[in-house]
Parts: structure tokens; sequence; C-alpha cells
């Protein structure tokens, strides 16, 4: 991650090396304290113990050690890291750097061996419920505690010097390190897909040999992973460059052949694949899938034309009660007799128009309202439309807390029945959508509506001013994003079998908010991607993801991500180049001043002239 | 916003249906209520709620209590909403969540205080303890808030800041979650003298509700002191006013908005001890919906007014407690009990329909005047 981060890379004029013991002593402690403190929370949220189960490589690294012990590396990476600007020139990194991260490891080392020694003297389990003895146990070592603390220190220096460490060795040596990380955890991570792969493609005797019995990497596997991405990392990634340079470079009608071969190898990709993936995997995607076209939805609302809308989660609401009402026998007694019970394909084409209407209705009376009141309000209807169907008095129509079951499944003119049971059926079926969606939003993105979202994006009353009818573009986003989210409802109702009000609170709505935000606002790869890392490997609001274990901790985990991309990273993780213009506007300017002062002062001196102070 | 003189596009005849259909809901379920008051069998009555039996003086009096103190603590949380607003112009999401840590600090401090048998035979001045206590928690967890994720986005574009809030907001929740468990956790119980009716008047209230509203215009007195007769109080007027400014005669700006944090913070402690005492329950989730409730306080109020905002608080309190049984349960509305919360939203959205400015005027910082 660090090395397509422009402000770290370590520019080649170089000044001095500062001395090892010449630190910024005061800085160095309350980073420490601070990090110190983030340990003990994560210690105190037992994450440590009830991560065990899940290893990384058998025996020597589980999780639960790996929930502490990427933080110091992290916070002493961070300590010592320069942001260069025009006309400054960074110091050489040496022991200086190293040094600074220890300090700053063992300052938090010291932390969770303080709290060890608390859990050993003082008993706190009533407030703090994970006060325990398997907590210190897990802390200790299982040693005695003095040992413990000793240990933590000392790792919490190595780990911290390692850290700091990161800067002094080359981006090349830099490189291999991370990959080679990332690949070990992220394979442990994904054993159970690749478990799942390897069975149909008669690779099992390759996975049995990587992986531990019980779940992680054995220890052989570990090497054999780390050698694979290490040798990559060193020979392979030049080799993908330059392919991908050559790619680029291609022009005209061989650019335009290449990209069918792309598009094609992908698309066949996506279709063949549920066919060697098992069940668990094929579920894990069709539940992604449904993210997918939720926050593709979500993306145009917020991403494109920039309407921050909080109770997104009506329209699939919408779309799931639509569908369960038209196909379902047990719907509420309420409804006329007239009212037929259908297929889902037809329920599907009523769901489009209502919620076209829904996105209406909810859009007219926000749509004049400034930003932040539009997100409250937004959020009132979300809960309303909830509060709704949850209610007695419309429980004859909408079943109430009972909600409505025996949702059919899909039946697609006889040929197949998608439903709950057979994820792989519905995984194409979700793909099928996500792919209308993908083309619609791709096709939008480029029209004359989209460059109208992102002129109100960027400022309403020029784009009004430039002719834009923005009322009705803005209702227009409204309708294109409830379209999307009811498909996703309509899905869903169908895989679960039946819809509940507890499946539509504004807890969705956030998650949605965060994929879309984590992934990249107004970026339809970037959502994907969103989706696909926070759904697939977190787990959305209720369904599991790869890291089952994890699913107490995701919440906390979507809270706080979103916390840091907003502040470190607001165009995402895949950026539209746009929206992250936009979004660095000030420092783009600030750089360019910068850029035009140095200019002028070399100039000025170079005429003997004197710098004015700013 | 728009000039008088523009032509009605679709969207303003859809707006003004559906103000006039509101309003002619609000004005129906009242005309159905009195007539049922006056006469529980009359035609209408007959036609729309048969089982009716319309709502007696005493239960009427119960509900306005009720909705009173409730709305008391919903004007509490409204003035954290509205100070922040006025200061920095954003909605401070997770403001609730800083309720909710007062409430969960007052529940550890209370049940602590219990075991060691204070609160029994000292009940006043446990109470005053753990309120200090929660002020101390909310008033760091709103600073800290401030510094670490409000303060680097300064200038950012409005919606920032809004996200970041809702992240805080979703992080303290799941904070708690993780080191105090997800289950509900509950108050001890209070002496049995708290828990009696008193009279004053013509007025039964129980001694609870009372402290309830006591203590909320107690804080509210204070806090009005504090930014009416204050320097302190006056410097943040001024950054209200404008910042930039401000900073040109001599106002540290940063302290002020701490100081703006802590206050707000302080106010919605005081509240969440207030919610524990009445309500004596307590779950992570607590702080969302009063948190939402109090920003629509502050929205009906008039956001950025202080008066406005408690005045809003009690409007929306009494609003939710009384309008489902006098204007839905006439209509012949199924279990209105469970529409409270869509009550309140409604009422939001009725409000910034009708007059987004608020029932009581408005006082926004310069940026928002543009």
């Amino acid at each position: 991650m660090s090395d397509n981060n422009p402000a770290t890379a370590t520019t080649p004029d170089l000044g001095e090396a500062r001395p090892a013991f010449d630190q910024d002593w005061r800085r160095l402690v309350s980073i420490g304290l601070v990090l110190a403190v983030a340990q003990i929370f994560i210690s105190l949220s037992n994450m440590p113990v009830s991560l065990d189960v899940r290893k990384i490589i058998e025996p020597l690294l589980s999780m639960g050690y790996l929930s502490l012990l990427w933080l110091p590396v992290l916070v002493a990476y961070s300590v010592s890291r320069e942001v260069v600007l025009e006309g400054m020139t960074a110091h050489r990194k040496g022991a200086h750097e190293i040094v600074a991260g220890g300090v700053v490891g063992a300052i938090g080392g010291a932390g969770i061996g303080l709290l060890a020694v608390l859990i050993d003297n003082f008993d706190l389990r009533d407030p703090l419920v994970n006060w325990s003895p398997q907590l210190l146990d897990q802390l200790t070592f299982g040693q005695s505690v003095g040992l413990g603390v000793a240990l933590w220190i000392v790792i919490g220096a190595g780990l911290g010097g390692a850290g700091g460490a990161m800067h002094v060795i080359t981006n090349r040596t830099r490189r291999v390190v991370s990959t080679v990380v990332l690949a070990v955890v992220l394979v442990a991570i994904l054993e159970t897909v690749l478990t799942d792969i390897s069975e149909e493609l008669f690779l099992e005797w390759f996975t049995d040999i990587i992986f531990f019995k019980r779940g992680g990497l054995s220890q052989t596997g570990a090497v054999v992973v780390a050698l694979l991405a290490g040798g990559y990392a060193m020979f392979g990634r030049t080799k993908a460059k330059e392919f991908k340079a050559s790619f680029d470079a291609l022009e005209g009608p061989e650019r335009v052949r290449a990209n069918r071969v792309v598009i094609s190898a992908a698309g066949l990709l996506l279709v063949l694949l549920p066919l060697v993936l098992g069940k668990i995997t094929n579920e894990l995607l069709a539940n992604v899938g449904l993210f997918v076209l939720l926050a593709l939805g979500l993306n145009i609302v917020v991403g494109l034309a920039g309407i921050l809308d909080l109770g997104y989660v009506a329209f699939f609401a919408v779309g799931g009660y639509t569908t369960a009402i038209l196909t379902s026998p047990n719907r509420g007694d309420s409804w006329p007799e007239w009212l037929p019970q259908t297929w889902w394909l037809i329920a599907v084409m009523i769901v489009v128009p209502l919620a076209a209407l829904t996105g209406l209705f909810i859009g007219a009376p926000v749509i004049r309202m400034r930003g932040d009141y539009l997100a409250i309000v937004t959020l009132g209807f979300g809960e309303i439309i909830r509060l709704l169907f949850l209610s007695d008095w419309l429980s004859g129509y909408t079943g109430g807390a009972q909600g409505i079951t025996n949702v059919p499944g899909v039946q697609i003119f006889g040929l197949a029945n998608v439903r709950g049971t057979d994820p792989r059926a519905v995984f194409y079926l979700v793909l099928v959508f996500c792919l209308v969606a993908i083309y619609i939003s791709w096709r939008l993105e480029n029209s004359r509506l989209g460059r109208a979202w992102m002129a109100i994006r960027e400022d309403e009353s020029v784009a009004e001013a430039m002719g834009i009818n923005t009322v009705n573009v803005k209702l227009m986003a409204f309708v294109v994003g409830a379209i999307l989210a009811s498909f996703s409802g309509a899905i869903f109702a169908a895989k679960v079998g039946s819809v509940f009000p507890t499946s539509f609170i504004i807890l969705v709505s956030i998650v949605i908010l965060v994929v879309v935000i984590v992934g990249g606002m107004g970026n339809i790869v970037g959502v994907i991607v969103g989706a696909v890392v926070l759904i697939g490997v977190l787990g959305g609001p209720k369904q599991p993801g790869l890291l089952q274990e994890f699913s107490d901790y995701k919440l906390l985990v979507y809270g706080a991500l979103l916390i840091w991309m907003m502040l470190k990273r607001p165009e995402g993780l895949v950026p539209n180049v746009r929206r992250s213009r936009e979004l660095h506007q000030e420092e783009f300017l600030q750089d360019a001043w910068l850029k035009g002062h140095v200019d002028d002062a070399e100039d000025s001196a170079g005429g003997g002239g004197e710098v004015a102070p700013t | 916003m728009r000039s008088k003189t523009a032509p009605r596009t679709g969207v303003d005849w859809f707006l003004m249906f559906m103000r006039w259909g509101m309003f002619s809901v609000i004005a129906f379920g009242l005309f159905a209520f009195i007539w049922q008051e006056i006469d529980t069998n009359n035609p209408l009555a007959q036609a729309l709620n048969p089982d009716a039996t319309g709502l007696t003086a005493d239960q009427f009096e119960g509900l306005v209590i009720a909705g009173l103190s409730q709305g008391s603590m919903y004007g509490l949380i409204a003035l954290g909403y509205s100070m922040v607003y006025g200061v920095l112009g954003f909605i401070n999401f997770a403001h609730g969540e800083v309720f909710m840590v007062g409430a969960m600090t007052g529940m550890i401090t209370a049940n602590k205080l219990f075991d060691s048998g204070a609160w029994e035979n000292n009940f006043i001045l446990s109470l005053l303890f753990i309120v200090v206590l929660a002020i101390l928690v909310s008033t760091l967890t709103a600073v800290v808030m401030e510094r670490v994720a409000y303060r680097p986005l300064r200038g950012a574009p409005r919606l920032i800041p809004l996200i970041t809030s809702i992240g805080v907001s979703f992080f303290i929740q799941n904070v708690s979650v993780v080191l105090l468990g997800p289950g509900a956790k509950s108050y001890p119980d209070l002496p049995d003298w708290w828990t009696e009716t008193q009279s004053i008047w013509f007025l039964d209230i129980q001694r609870t509700r009372l402290l309830v509203v006591v203590v909320a215009a107690v804080s509210m007195a204070a806090l009005w002191y504090l930014v009416e007769r204050t320097k302190t109080g006056k410097a943040m007027r001024a950054v209200a006013e404008d910042k930039e400014i401000a900073s040109l005669m001599g106002i540290n700006v940063n302290r002020t908005i701490v100081t703006t944090f802590a206050v707000g913070g302080a106010m919605a402690g005081v509240a969440g001890i207030l919610w524990g005492v009445m309500f004596r329950s307590v779950i992570h989730t607590t702080g969302f919906l009063p948190g939402i409730k109090a920003f629509s306080a502050a929205v009906v109020g008039g956001i950025g007014n202080l008066g406005g905002a408690m005045a809003g608080g009690l409007t929306l309190g009494s609003a939710e407690a009384v309008a489902p049984l006098v204007i839905l349960e006439p209509l012949g509305v199924d279990g209105v009990s469970q529409l409270r919360d869509a009550v309140a939203f409604a009422m939001l959205i009725l409000v910034l329909l009708v007059k987004p400015t608020g029932l009581f005027g408005e006082r926004l910082s310069s940026e928002d005047r543009a």
C-alpha cells in the first residue's frame, strides 16, 4: 500500500541523516501512549482470545496475536514519515528512524504489560466483560506475568524497530517484504475459498500441503507462499508492469481488440467461476453481489450526484416487500382478492416502477434541502418506512413483526428454480443483475445526465447557472438509485425466502455507505472492490463473511474505517480522478503555490534580490 | 430559496400537496378526537374506530407530563447539536453517542454505589456524584472526538465531516459493545420515595419526572448564563458569527470550538443520567434515536438558537407522546404507540417543509446565511 502513495516515496536527493538519539522525545512518548491505549483497547475487546482459533501460521501465529501485532509496525512506520514538499529535502533514513520506532513500540508493549498486571491484581469484570483470566493467559503467552510484561516490551520494541526500519531499506526490498507478509496473511484468510476451489480442480494435494488440517497455513505452506510471493515481487512484478505498459500503449483498433479480449476473458471467468466453487463460497459471492447492486445504486446518489441519502435501505425494503407480497402465499390477509400471486419475474416488473415512485416520493420533499438536512430527513424516511412495515396497523398487509414468509424462489420458465438453498443459481441471478447495473452505471456516468450529476456535486449554483434543471436531475439520481436497490431487494426476498422488518434497519444503509466510501465514491470498479473486500471478508450487517470469527468486531471496524477513510483518503481505495481532485483541491492549489513560490525564490536569488518572508 | 415569481414546477405542486395533506391529516385527526371526547358514539368515531374510548383528563395529563419530561431530555441533547452547528456548521451525528456514554458511565457508577450501600442511604449525594462523573466522561468523549475526527476536517466539503461523524457514532456504539457487552444494562432501583407521585397545585407528577424537569431547567439556566453573560460565551457567539473575524479580534478559535464541544458534551452527560434515572435501562443503541430526535428538536426550534433547542425539545417530546393517541388513534390506526418514532420523524419533515428556519426563528453563522 505504501509504495503507491506519492508522499512517502523517497526522493533521490537526500539530506543529512539524523543522529540516533537526537529525538523529539515528547512526541515519541505521546504517540507511544496513544499506541498503548489502542492496544489495551484491542486487548479488552477480547480480540486476542476470540480470534485465537483462527490460525495464520500453525502453531506460530494466530489472528488473535496478529490483532495486537500489526499496530506497532504501522504506527512506528508512520512516526518517521516525512512529508516532503517542493523545495524541501528529506533526511537520510537510518538508526534515527529505527530507534524512534523502537521507543514507540516499546511503550505500546508496556501498555499491554500494564494491562496484564492490572488483570492479575484487580477484578473489573463487572463493567468490562472481557476482563478475564483467559485474556491474562493469552496476554502473557501462558507464562508468568513478569515474563509476559518483559516479552511484550521486547516484542513491541522489535516490531516498532522493524516498522522504523521499513524506511531504511530500499523501496524494492520494502515492496518484497510487504508483499510477502500480505500474501501469507491473505492466503491464510482465503483458506476456505482456496480449499473449496481446489476440490473441484483436483488441486487438493497442494492445499493439503500448505494448509494445516484445522485451518491456517502449515509452516511448510507459509514458506511456500512466502517464496512464491517474494519471487513475484522481485521478478514477476516488473514483467507484469511491462505487460500493462505495453497494453496501455496500444492504440486504435488494436486497443479495442485487446479490450475485447480482456473483457471476454473476465466475463468467461465470472461465468465459469461459480461452477468450481463450493456452496459456502457461492453463498458468500451471492451476498457480495447483493451489496454490489445496492452500492452501485448508492454510488449514483452519493458518488455521482453528491446527495447523502441515509435512508437508502428504504428502497431495498420496498423491493423486498413488494416482491414478497406479489409472490408469497403467506402475504397479509388484508390484500384484496384480485391481487394476483405471480412469478418473481413479473413481480420484478412491478417492483421497478414502484421503486421509482418511492424514489420520487422520498426525493421530492428533500430535494431542495441542504445536504446535511437532507441526510437526516432521508434517514427519517427510512425509519418511517421500516416502522410502518413493522406496525400492527399495516400488519394485515406486511405481516408486522412476523414479516412475510414462504416467498418462493425465482422460476425461470421452468428451466430453473433459484432459491437460497442453491447458492450457485442465486449467484448467477445476482451476476446478471450486477452486470445490468454496471452497464447502467457505466453508460450513465458518461451521459449528459451523469455529467449533470457531477456538475451538481461540484457546485449546485454553478450547475443551475449552466442551465441544468437541478431538481429534475437530482430526482433522477434518486429514481435510478431506488431502482437498483429494489433489484437487490427483490433478489434478497427470493434468496432468503422471507422478509422481516429487522432486515431493513438503518445499519444496512450505513454499511452500504461504508462500502461506497471505502471503495471510492463515484467509481464503479471502486464500489465493486469495496463490496468484495468489506462484505466478502468481514461480512454484511447480517451475512457472515470469510472471517466468521470476526463478526463481533466487523461493525467496529466499519466505523473505524469510515473515520479513517474520511480523514486520510476521502477518495477511497480506487479513486475517481475527478472526485479526488475536488477533495484535494486545496492541496493542489497549495502545491502549485509552493512550486511557484520556490521558482520565484530561485529567480530572485539568482537576481541577487531578497526573498520576501511569508 | 426560490423566488416567488418563478413558475411552479411539478415538485412544487407535489410539495404543496404534501404540506396540505399532512395538515389535513392533523386537522382531521384533531377534529375526530375532539368529537370523540364530546360523544364517544358519534357517527365519525363509529365509522373510523368503534372501540375507541377517548382519553380521560388524567390520562391526557399523564401523557403531557411524560412528553414534557422526555422533551426536556431531548432539549438538553439538542443544545449540543445546536451549539456545534452554530459554531462549525455541521451536524455532529455522534452527539447522541456522547449522551449514551453519559448514561453508561452513570450505570456503571450507580451500580458500584448500590453495591456499597451509598445509593440507598445517601441518594442525593450519589446522584450528584454520578452526574459529575458522567459530565466528566461525556465532556472528555466530546473533546477527544473533536480533536481526533473533526479538527483535521475543518474547511473540508460540508458532507465530509458529516460522514465522519456517522463513522464516529458507529465506532463509539461498537466500542461500548465490545467493552461492556451487547445486552441491555439496568440502573439500580431508586429509593421508594422517588418513584411516588407528588402533587403540585392540581398536577400529580412522579417525583423522578419532576427531578428530570428541574435538573434540565437548572442546566439550561446555567448554560444560558455561560453563553450570554460570560467572556467564554461571548467568544462562542463571536466564533459562531464569523470565525475569521473572531480570530482577528484575538479570540482563540480552536479553544472556543473545544469549549463548545465540551459544554455540549456536558449537557449530553446530564441528559444521559436523567435518561438512566427515568428509564433505568441503557444499551449501546440508547443514543441513536434520542440523538436523531434531539437533532429534529434543534431543527424544530431553529438550529443555532439555544432557547429554540430547548423549546423544540419540549415541543417534540410532547408531540410524540400526545400525537399518536390524539391524532392517529381517533383515525382508526392500530397499535399507535409503535408509531411514536414515526411521528417524531414526520414532525421533522413537516417543519422542514413548512418552515425550514424552525418554529422559533433562527440564528445562523454567516456562512449559512449566504
